[in-house]
């Protein structure tokens, strides 16, 4: 078989077995990261740059606003 | 309560005054992925293992830059119409964006592809060979360097009508080669890359509901954060050419 038709049915099973593919089915998952929470540290990680980057897009915003506000 | 204030105050200015209730969506809809992409369920897939949450972020870049690039076609569109210039600034910022999308989704595709597809008992230099031949990569490739070409065609024209007549017209011809170099011709060879048989991602019968539930908020989080960036630049081109031009 090849791996292209293998992938297909890889990403068909859990239609055909909804519940077995949740169960974890013997595929390895971040079991452990989400057990002991570490988890919540990359999750916390990630939201402070997305604040971080659109903090500075408001800050932007406001900027320009001023900006335009001073052509007129 | 000083927070909830803030927020009472960051509504009153911006989000009822300049009709930019959609910015404060965009925030919503990215925190959500984010912490949702991270924390909520899953199917468990071999080979993909974790890496399927990759779908948030990966996949939401090509939607973006395909959203992008029609907003910049309608621009280009509207700016053949009435010769406005300030839609030929329109279609050259969304393109720019759309372009940046395009890039980050490939460069996410290929952290995420070089742990799922390459082959491990191969010679790394064998599975190269074997990535290198995806017709997938090869049509993402295609459409951003015609994308490229645009950029660089726009900016070796001087002459301003002439540069957004000519560009609007190159825009249209890049924003139609899309169609076979990233929908047709990846779907008609075998490829490695899921979704080869139909809309990847898309279709409902191929996403579980529970990804569903993160994957088009994600979709629509991501797209309205390129239009935001979008928007600023365009913001800041018009007040460029303002102080250029005694109108």
């Amino acid at each position: 078989m090849n791996l292209r038709k293998l992938l297909t049915l890889l990403l068909l099973l859990p239609l055909a077995h909804p519940a077995l593919a949740k169960d974890g089915d013997g595929v390895e998952m971040a079991d452990l990261m989400r057990s002991n929470g570490r988890i919540y540290v990359v999750v916390a990680v990630v939201v402070l740059i997305l604040i971080g980057l659109i903090l500075y897009l408001v800050r932007l915003d406001r900027k320009l606003r001023r900006l335009e506000k001073g052509e007129r | 309560m000083a927070f909830p204030l803030f927020l009472l105050r960051f509504k009153r200015r911006d989000f009822s005054m300049n009709k930019s209730w959609w910015k404060v969506l965009t925030v919503a809809l990215l925190l959500y992925a984010c912490i949702g992409g991270f924390l909520l369920p899953v199917p468990a897939l071999p080979a993909l293992q974790e890496t399927i949450r990759n779908l948030y972020f990966h996949v939401c870049m090509w939607f973006g830059m395909m959203i992008l690039f029609t907003i910049s076609l309608v621009h280009s569109i509207r700016y053949l119409r009435t010769f406005d210039l300030k839609y030929d600034i329109y279609a050259r910022q969304y393109a720019i964006v759309g372009i940046l999308f395009g890039v980050l989704g490939y460069a996410t595709g290929i952290i995420w592809m070089s742990y799922t597809w390459a082959d491990p008992n191969n010679p790394a230099f064998e599975s190269f060979g074997a990535l290198a031949r995806e017709p997938k990569l090869i049509g993402a490739a295609i459409a951003l360097l015609i994308y490229f070409a645009y950029l660089v065609l726009r900016d070796s024209i001087g002459d301003l009508d002439k540069k957004a007549r000519i560009s609007a017209v190159y825009n249209i011809f890049a924003y139609a080669m899309l169609f076979p170099s990233i929908w047709i011709l990846p779907r008609l060879l075998p490829s490695l890359h899921p979704g080869g048989e139909g809309n990847p991602a898309l279709n409902f019968s191929d996403i579980d509901a529970d990804m569903r539930m993160v994957f088009y908020p994600a979709v629509l989080g991501w797209t309205l954060l390129g239009v935001w960036i979008t928007t600023l630049s365009i913001r800041i081109r018009l007040l460029q050419e303002k102080k250029m031009l005694p109108i």
